[in-house]
């Protein structure tokens, strides 16, 4: 489904990934682990097309199409959608008209009539239940005075309702509770299928024991230097990414 | 250039719909200003003598007056012997019935999306409509005046119901007021006169629509609203112009009085030509609205949308003279390209326990200069008045301006006066979350601006709510989303 090959990203001259080569199937979930300011949400921002990250060298394919072609709305209207770390806020904008706005753009770019009002209240209704959130919210502005957890939530919220086929969560975990986190990762393992596949960057494991990875990578200087199974993921939690920094900074 | 300038450079480079011209025969006077052009005029409609002499007097007095130059707007020298002062659609100056109207004259306003047929109309709406100098035609006058209210054009005020005119007009905005007051007092063409009797709640929206059609004329009309003790009204008023490559001046007064519980919301939906996008032609737009709360427990709201006119000098303003009494404002003002507003309010609260609300949204792109000017007046009397003020100010791009003055002046210890203000600009993250969600950069604009204008936007009666936010997005697109 998705096929990245030996892509290098820089902004500012500053070169940030050097070189990822990453492949993801329809049914999988990856997760993406790594130290702080080793290139993850740059990769997250580079598949999403955010323009001042500048692809010198490589590809993005996703079933066969050139992302890099494609504006980021065409990517997020091919089902690429993105959760963001930093979810921002859009005052006097509500939830309701966005997602409308959002629902009908997609259909539209798929051929389809916009969606009727009272089914789009009752797909609401139905996919808010998947993430457990509050009517109250979804009644109110994008985003605007939501709490950290209450942000991340309204992510899942949206991907229930936009039926992406790859989904790419980054750091959806920090700063929630463990109850937060359970509503979360059910959020994501109920939406998960053959069909579709999850990229999950996360710096701790704590969420792989809700939401079962296929493949763990480790990034590390805009490199992935490491590939594994789960069992990766809960080394790194006992040991820490020192061994790896060791590994990887004695082969240069 | 990034994708947002791109797609902001065509969303603010689109078409004004409104400049069509429409091909009329039109009578009009010659060229110039001086006290027979005044006679003139005043003898064209037919005006008694008193209003000759009152409109002679404010002549003589503006003929003393300098244009005002304190506000932040940079407008070329206005030649007002250059300027047609009269100009109407021949064929006499009021319809009786729709057959008698121009086919003309009506396809301009139903191509404005004003249809003068009462059956087709918005139900609710009665319409004043002012071509040029006159009234075209005011629909709904016999179920008003069953209420016992009278809602007719400015002119026809004068002959039918001269004891108000002569109480009311100029009870509010003197002629000595200011330099484009008195003009509009010396040489004012039409407009329209609202009078809502004792007790009476007004049961549709009145609105009045303008449209300056002829070449080289300014627009001067009047606009009189008289609410008595216990009655409510919603008036409207927008307007239009085609697209000239010279400038045209309009100089506009709107007087409100407000009695003893009595409350007049007024809504404008201002759209005359802006120019094109290399800032030439357009409206200069000189405008004197003021309401005066007289009677306790009195309320006058001024709601705006301004997205047209090259420049606009406006300060819907409240005179809180009763007890009790509210005044508010609420006001988009959307600019593009060259365009330049200085627009805001005066709330003058004389009255013990008054209150007053204003809320000012400025939206600037292109090259355009956007200034909210407001004066919250305090006076020794007003025990416990109460204000707040909020003006924000958003930017798109980085070569327009937005600026805010605000004026205090307090004389009573106990009012409490409250102002906030920001400045922000369209962010690229708030685009891109969009993006990302599907929704195209326009559309992303779009919504982020009429978000930002919500609050003002709710204020809107319903009809013109839904036109004010395309307005907004063609504005922008047209220059606002
Ligand atoms: N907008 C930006 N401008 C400049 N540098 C950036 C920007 N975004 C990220 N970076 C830099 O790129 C590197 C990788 O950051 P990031 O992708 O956010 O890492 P991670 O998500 O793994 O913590 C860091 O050195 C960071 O400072
Ligand atoms: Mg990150």
């Amino acid at each position: 489904m998705l096929e990245i090959k030996d892509l290098k990203v820089s902004i500012e001259d500053k070169e940030i990934l050097k070189g990822i080569n990453l492949s993801v199937k329809a049914g999988e979930v990856h997760a993406i682990m790594g130290p702080n300011g080793s290139g993850k949400s740059t990769l997250a921002s580079a598949l999403a097309g955010r323009d001042y990250f500048n692809i010198t060298h490589g590809k993005i394919l996703f079933d066969g199409k050139d992302l890099t072609e494609l504006t980021p709305e065409d990517r997020a209207r091919e089902g690429i959608f993105l959760g963001f770390q930093y979810p921002v806020e859009i005052p006097g904008v509500s939830m309701v008209n966005f997602l409308r706005t959002a629902i009908n753009s997609m259909r539209k770019y798929r051929g389809q009539e916009p969606l009727p009002a009272g089914d789009f209240l009752k797909l609401m209704r139905e996919k808010k239940q998947v993430v457990e959130i509050d009517s109250d919210l979804t009644n109110r502005s994008v985003n605007e005075g939501f709490s950290g957890g209450e942000k991340k939530k309204n992510e899942i919220f949206q991907m229930a309702l936009l039926e992406p086929r790859l989904a790419i969560l980054d750091e959806t975990d920090s700063g929630l509770d463990i109850d937060a986190l359970r509503i979360v990762s059910n959020g994501v393992n109920k939406l998960r299928s053959p069909e579709n596949a999850t990229i999950i960057i996360t710096h701790y494991q704590r969420l792989l024991d809700y939401i079962v990875p296929d493949v763990v990578h480790v990034l590390y200087k805009g490199r992935i230097v490491k590939s594994g199974d789960k069992s990766l993921a809960r080394e790194l939690e006992e040991h820490g990414y020192d061994w790896i920094k060791q590994e990887v900074d004695a082969n240069n | 250039m990034t994708d947002q300038e791109k797609i902001l450079n065509e969303v603010t480079g689109s078409d004004y719909k409104f400049g069509f011209q429409t091909e009329i025969d039109t009578e009009t006077i010659p060229k110039g200003l001086n006290e027979e052009v005044v006679r003139i005029i005043s003898a064209k409609k037919e005006e008694p003598e008193w209003l000759t002499e009152s409109r002679l007097k404010a002549f003589r007095h503006w003929q003393t007056m300098e244009m005002p130059q304190w506000a932040h707007l940079t407008i070329p020298k206005i030649d007002y012997q250059d300027i047609i002062y009269y100009a109407a659609p021949k064929q006499g100056a009021k319809y009786e019935n729709m057959d008698e109207v121009d086919p003309e004259l009506l396809d301009t306003f139903n191509r404005l999306g004003i249809p003068l047929e009462e059956q087709k109309q918005l139900a609710g709406v009665a319409v004043d409509a002012v071509m040029d100098s006159v009234s075209v035609k005011t629909t709904f006058q016999d179920t008003l005046a069953d209420k016992g209210i009278i809602f007719c054009s400015f002119s026809e005020a004068v002959k039918n119901h001269p004891d108000l005119i002569k109480k009311y007009m100029g009870s509010v905005v003197p002629y000595t007021d200011n330099y484009f007051a008195a003009l509009n007092s010396a040489v004012f063409s039409d407009g329209s006169f609202c009078y809502i009797p004792k007790g009476v709640h007004c049961p549709m929206e009145l609105s009045t629509y303008f449209r300056i059609n002829a070449a080289n004329t300014g627009q001067f009309e009047r606009t009189l609203i008289v609410a008595e003790d216990d009655s409510y009204v919603s008036y409207l008023e927008g307007c239009t112009a085609p697209m000239r490559d010279e400038n045209q001046l309009h100089a506009a007064i709107v007087e409100i009085v407000a009695m003893e519980n009595a409350e007049v919301k007024y809504s404008t939906v201002q759209n005359w030509y802006p120019g094109d996008k290399n800032g030439v032609g357009g409206i200069y737009n000189f405008v004197t609205k003021r309401g005066i709360c007289k009677g306790d427990n009195s309320k006058i709201s001024w709601t705006q949308v301004e997205t047209g006119s090259a420049v606009t000098w406006k300060y819907p303003s409240c005179i809180l003279r009763g007890e009790n009494s509210v005044g508010e404002f609420y006001s988009v003002a959307v600019t593009n390209n060259y365009q330049q507003a200085d627009t805001g309010t005066k709330m003058i609260h004389i009255g013990k326990n008054t209150r007053s609300t204003i809320i000012s949204k400025g939206i600037s792109a292109g090259k355009s200069q956007n200034s909210y000017r407001g004066l919250v007046k305090v006076l020794k009397g007003a025990k416990n008045a109460r204000n707040y003020s909020q003006c924000d100010s958003l930017l798109l791009g980085d070569k327009c301006g937005a600026h805010t003055f605000p004026y205090l002046e307090v004389d009573n210890p106990s009012a409490v006066v409250e102002h906030e203000a920001t400045t922000s600009k369209i962010g690229e993250d708030q685009i891109f979350y969009c993006n990302q969600r599907g929704i195209d950069t326009e559309n992303a604009i779009s919504l982020i601006v009429n978000g930002y204008a919500k609050e003002v936007l709710n204020k809107l009666p319903m009809e013109f709510a839904v036109e004010a936010q395309k307005l907004l997005a063609i504005t922008l697109e047209g220059s606002v989303g």
